[in-house]
């Protein structure tokens, strides 16, 4: 498993990776944590001539509050997110999908906003962070702009990044005091979904206030299941079945070794109404 | 008259749990593995593979490959054919087998993808990479044949010039063997008073995975050729390569250095280490080739792959009266080295530990356009004791009594050994009354039959299931005669040399070479009780035909119950060697001396003097005895007088999620009897190891080909290996009934735990969903299969359950496809 070979450069400052990927057009690469990009490149299924790695770029890492929302670093490692203070108080629901995500040494070296760009609609992160509302901050050569997780997926691994631009940040609304679950299904334990739902609720007096659910791996992008949040407002934990079983409505679930699309849409069902019953609890 | 030898007693070092002493270099990696290995001037390749199923080889392209700086050379088949050799068959299993030719490098027609046809010489592995990709092969697609089933009508063929898929077909009828009765009477007679249960099983096709991939480095450039290669069998690969190529056997030696794993899919001559020696003898250089994953999934051999049809006869109280069995196995493209053997090898274990009156086994097989087939964990076995012990518990169903006590009906008592049976094989001893009460125990049997009870009663969603697997094998490949008397190309015996150096250590040279089996600590412990030396003092030598030039090398259970004597054999000889020198020194007869610890005494009295002071005096040679020789080294070879039968009771309890499918293992405890043990913890490892492995297919993998003939599960992604993360604590201990077949009194372990655990786990599932109308899930019983099994089975619990008829087979779709939903085929 030999990449081809190509040139590297480390810049330090978002200017100049910006600068560098101008430079080489479209045959650059941008490089995170490498856990998508490196097996791409050793099965020679991209062959870049230049690799743009962000490792250095300080300014790319952490989490920071920002009043009603945290700014999460493009570059921050799965395994910084999940141990973060802030994010556990205020986006619970992030730090339970990313905990399935692969094993400990993936989540040391993969990054939120490298799973995000890369958007397999298998990974974990994309529906969470849909749920969330979360905002995106995509620079490029004109600039900054800030793109809704709803218009950021746009198909099967592709996004409102274009090439030359890069994701630096993540802004999630604080979802202070709502509790949140996700449910990932799968076969063995460092499998990616074959479905899972993402959500979050927020309870009052013993029944659903509001509710946030994604969906993963149930179409080509992660998707919102807005019609069951709605369902679920007002639902009670003994409730919630007949809300959770539309989950599936309007998707269009792929059908491979792991399962058709038929098995899926059921799955669906069933896993929202386990997620949200969870997300209840706590 | 009492001469007190107080020296300490050594304690015993057979039984002796030690840690392995060969783990610090193998764990850390610190060794030599065949792709650490680096000579001067070496050059390396990369392979150019067909990415169709069945094609005709036209042009080949390879000038801008050539211009690439640093590649030395691009070779198509036709520039190695006088030096290419041939992957050979081992087991042409009836004599007019139909076998097609398979050079390691076609040069007009690949018939699967994967092969190669073209390979890049370079002074760097990347440089040969980057140059393979600029290979440009004309391919004229030809239509392929992918599905077993398919293959059997020969509409499309594998092979055009065979004119038909159907490789051969091998029998073995009881009555025809004058080892039992009529198996079309015994069924006849149940069909009109008793029980026919008529079932199909899939075993589907497996990849053996091992954790090292394939490594060959061959060095030209010495008076002989020195192949080193991540090999199973360094001497049967010796044969293969002077059989085929050209070479003198005398020229070449085989390395088999330190070998990260097999599983029976480094039992091989392969296409790759083929080419690597045509590459080296052609440029007169030293080559390396080392596979990536993707390559090991699509060209290392697969394992299974059979559709099994079973009928069984019993009367109405559940004694088993005949056993039929009819399978179609996929080859894949080529007859391997085993190949067409190894399903035969079933033919034996079909009737496992019971007492059938009438058997028969045929089985057919088939070539298709896919990876070649041949040996992986368990060969033969783990798809016979799948389906058999499926069947027992249809048998028990359909009486409606409990799945072990319809095999007591049936087993063979412990005061039956020895045993003869029905397929002709005779068992020397076991005793399946005794693990299987000591299972029962640690599983708690009743109590989660009585959990069970309750799930069902309360429809909790989550069911509980509990499978049987009270198994038999055959291991110790194998005694000669009976090789020869099947057509095998080749003997089963072992050997083995003691050298007994001056400096008190001892070299144990063994033709069992260990690919991670633990060989080096199981051999050193046996040695050291044996002539009384430290443990420490004792080296193994393995793996390099210049060193252990003899051997059979490592697979089928073989190494301890065939290598193992042979060890006994020579160190027994080292005594027997030592004898009148240490008459000489201690100026006594030889009839007077007794040995033990280490040391030689003379009867009644404190004198004695010590193997390794006789070692050192047979070296200086200076004063010995007339007429011996002055060595006390000795070798031996060892033919096994029989096969061993380990055996054991393996209990699985499943929880099946009957909202999404899922399954999943809340206990497994198994008791297996492989007679005594060299080394309890080794065996643990064999016993775990070999347990995931068979839960493996039951559970989590398959080789799944997609309509072009694409391997559509290569990768690690795909193809879903468990990991330790998967898995539970499993609850092992053992009973022992020592083999009598040889002085260790050993049997196998090495595949044991694969051949249990499928029909364990899968009866298990089963066994949740009974009540649901479902009688079988295909494997591996993904979640899917699980939930839709329980759909077509109506979907509610308390399902009509009884038997829906089904006539006979050729009607409709096999009841375990999950589409045509569960019919139980019990014809009455
Ligand atoms: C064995 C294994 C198991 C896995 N299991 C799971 C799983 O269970 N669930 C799951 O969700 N994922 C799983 N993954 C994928 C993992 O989550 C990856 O880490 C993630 O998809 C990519 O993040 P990364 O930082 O490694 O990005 P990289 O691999 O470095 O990059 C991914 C892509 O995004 C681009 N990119 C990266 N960062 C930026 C940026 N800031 N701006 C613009 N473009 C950028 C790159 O050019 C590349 O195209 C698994 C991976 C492996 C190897």
């Amino acid at each position: 498993m030999i990449p081809a070979a190509f040139d590297y450069v480390a810049p330090t400052s978002v200017d100049e990776a910006l600068s560098a990927l101008a430079e080489a057009g479209d045959d650059a690469k941008v490089l995170a944590g490498g856990q998508s990009l490196l097996p791409i490149l050793r099965m020679r299924l991209n062959a870049p001539e230049k690799v743009v790695d962000l490792g250095r770029i300080e300014a790319l890492r952490g989490v920071r509050d920002e009043g009603d929302h945290l700014a999460i670093g493009a570059m921050t490692p799965y395994s910084d997110v999940v141990d973060d203070a802030l994010v556990r108080e205020h986006a619970g629901l992030l730090v339970k999908a990313v905990e399935t995500v692969a094993d400990p040494q993936i989540r040391h070296r993969g990054t939120l906003g490298g799973a995000l760009v890369h958007a397999d609609p298998a990974g974990d992160v994309g529906a969470p962070v849909l749920a969330l509302d979360a905002t995106l901050v995509v620079v490029g050569p004109g600039g900054e702009r800030t793109v809704p997780a709803a218009e950021f997926f746009q198909d099967l691994f592709e996004t409102s990044v274009a090439d030359g631009e890069l994701l630096t940040e993540i802004r999630i609304p604080k979802h202070t005091g709502w509790g949140s679950a996700y449910e990932k299904f799968v076969r063995v334990s460092h499998q990616w979904s074959i479905v899972a739902v993402a959500a979050t609720v927020r309870v009052e007096g013993g029944s659903i206030a509001e509710a946030r659910i994604g969906l993963t791996n149930m179409g080509s992008t992660p998707l919102r299941a807005t019609a069951v949040e709605q369902a679920l407002v007002g639902k009670g934990a003994a409730d919630l079945a007949d809300a959770c079983a539309a989950a599936a409505e309007g998707t269009n679930p792929p059908s491979d070794l792991n399962g058709d699309a038929d098995y899926r849409r059921h799955l669906a069902g069933v896993l929202a109404r386990r997620a949200v019953q969870k997300a209840m609890e706590g | 008259m009492t001469a007190v030898d107080d020296r300490p007693q050594a304690a015993p070092e057979i039984g002796n749990a030690r840690r392995r002493k060969e783990d610090q270099r193998l764990v850390t990696g610190r060794t030599k593995w065949t792709d650490n290995i680096q000579l001067p001037g070496m050059l390396h390749l990369a392979m150019v593979r067909s990415p169709f199923a069945h094609a005709k080889i036209g042009a080949i392209e390879t000038s801008e490959a050539k211009a690439v700086p640093g590649v030395m050379a691009v070779y198509t088949s036709a520039d190695i054919a006088d030096i290419q050799g041939v992957c050979i068959t081992a087991w042409p299993v009836t004599a007019d087998q139909k076998t097609p030719d398979h050079l390691p490098m076609p040069g007009d027609r690949v018939a699967h993808a994967g092969e190669i046809v073209a390979v890049v010489v370079a002074r760097s592995a990347a440089v040969a990479r980057d140059a393979a990709e600029l290979v440009d092969v004309d391919y004229e697609e030809l239509p392929a044949v992918l599905d077993l089933k398919a293959a059997t009508t020969d509409e499309v063929l594998a092979h055009p010039g065979l004119e038909t898929n159907k490789s051969a077909f091998w029998q073995l009828d009881s009555k025809g063997g004058g080892t039992g009765g009529d198996i079309e009477e015994a069924i006849a007679k149940a069909r009109e008073g008793g029980i026919v249960i008529e079932r199909e099983y899939r075993q589907q096709r497996l990849i053996p995975a091992f954790m090292e991939p394939r490594s060959t480095v061959v060095d030209p450039t010495g008076e002989q050729v020195v192949m080193w290669s991540a090999t199973q069998i360094p001497h049967v690969l010796r044969f293969c390569i002077a059989a085929t190529t050209g070479l003198p056997e005398s020229k070449i030696r085989v390395i088999a250095p330190d070998v990260g794993g097999g599983f029976g899919g480094k039992l091989q001559s392969t296409p790759e280490e083929f080419i690597t020696l045509a590459v080296a003898r052609k440029l007169g250089k030293p080559i390396k080739y080392t596979e990536t994953r993707s390559e090991t999934m699509v060209s290392a051999h697969h394992g299974r792959d059979q559709w099994q049809k079973l009928t069984l006869a019993a009367e109405k109280d559940g004694t088993v009266t005949g056993l039929k069995v009819d399978l179609i196995c996929d080859l894949g493209a080529y007859a391997a080295i085993v190949g067409g053997g190894v399903p035969v090898l079933g033919a034996w274990m079909f009737n496992s530990i019971y007492k059938f009156d009438a058997y028969q086994f045929n089985c057919t097989n088939y070539y298709t356009n896919k990876t070649w087939v041949d040996a992986y964990r368990g060969a033969g076995r783990p798809e016979a004791t799948y389906a058999i012990e499926r069947m027992m518990d249809e048998l028990a169903a359909e009486v409606g009594v409990d799945p072990l006590e319809i095999r007591e009906k049936n087993w063979i008592r412990h005061d039956e050994f020895p045993f003869t049976t029905v397929a002709g094989m005779t068992y020397d001893s076991g005793n399946y009354e005794a693990a299987t009460e000591k299972a029962k125990e640690l599983f708690g049997y009743d109590e989660l039959r009585a959990e069970q009870k309750r799930r069902r009663d309360e429809k909790d969603p989550v069911q509980l299931g509990i499978g049987v697997s009270t198994f038999t094998e055959m291991c110790g490949l194998a005694p000669s005669r009976v090789l020869g008397s099947l057509n095998y190309g080749a003997g089963g015996w072992e050997s083995a040399s003691i050298r007994m150096l001056a400096t008190g250590t001892v070299e144990v040279i063994t033709g069992a070479s260990a690919h991670g089996q633990g060989h080096e600590t199981a051999w050193s412990q046996i040695v050291a009780d044996r002539l009384g030396v430290p443990f420490e003092s004792v080296e193994v030598l393995h793996g390099d035909t210049q060193i252990a030039p003899k051997g059979m090398d490592t697979y089928g259970s073989r190494s301890l119950v065939v290598g193992g004597e042979a060890l006994v054999l020579a160190a027994d000889k080292v005594i027997e060697k030592a004898k009148p020198f240490a008459a000489h020194m201690l100026e006594a007869s030889v009839d007077d001396l007794e040995f033990s610890q280490g040391r030689f005494t003379v009867k009644g009295t404190d004198k004695g003097v010590g193997i390794t002071d006789i070692a050192l005096g047979a070296f200086a040679g200076h004063d010995y005895p007339e007429g011996v020789e002055p060595s006390i080294d000795a070798d031996a070879t060892y033919d096994p007088v029989n096969f061993s039968f380990p055996h054991g009771t393996h209990l699985c309890a499943m929880e099946v999620d009957t909202e999404t499918g899922q399954s999943t293992m809340r206990k497994y405890v198994c008791v297996d009897d492989i007679g005594n043990i060299i080394n309890p913890l080794i065996v643990e490892g064999q016993v775990h190891g070999g347990l995931v492995q068979g839960i493996a297919q039951a559970l989590w993998e398959g080789a799944e080909y997609d309509e072009q003939g694409t391997l559509v599960s290569g990768s690690f992604v795909d193809y879903t290996l468990p990991t330790s993360a998967d898995t539970i604590s499993f609850v092992t201990d053992h009973t022992t009934s020592p083999a009598t077949s040889n002085t260790l009194g050993t049997k196998g372990v090495g595949e044991a735990g694969t051949i249990a655990s499928t029909p364990a786990v899968v009866n298990a599932v089963v066994d949740a969903l009974r009540p649901f109308g479902v009688d079988d899930v295909l494997m591996p019983c993904t979640p899917e299969r699980v939930w839709k099994a329980i759909q077509s089975g109506g979907g509610t619990q308390d399902a009509e359950t009884t038997s829906a008829q089904q006539a006979h087979f050729d009607e409709g779709t096999p009841n375990q496809d999950p589409a045509a939903g569960t019919t139980d085929g019990v014809v009455q």
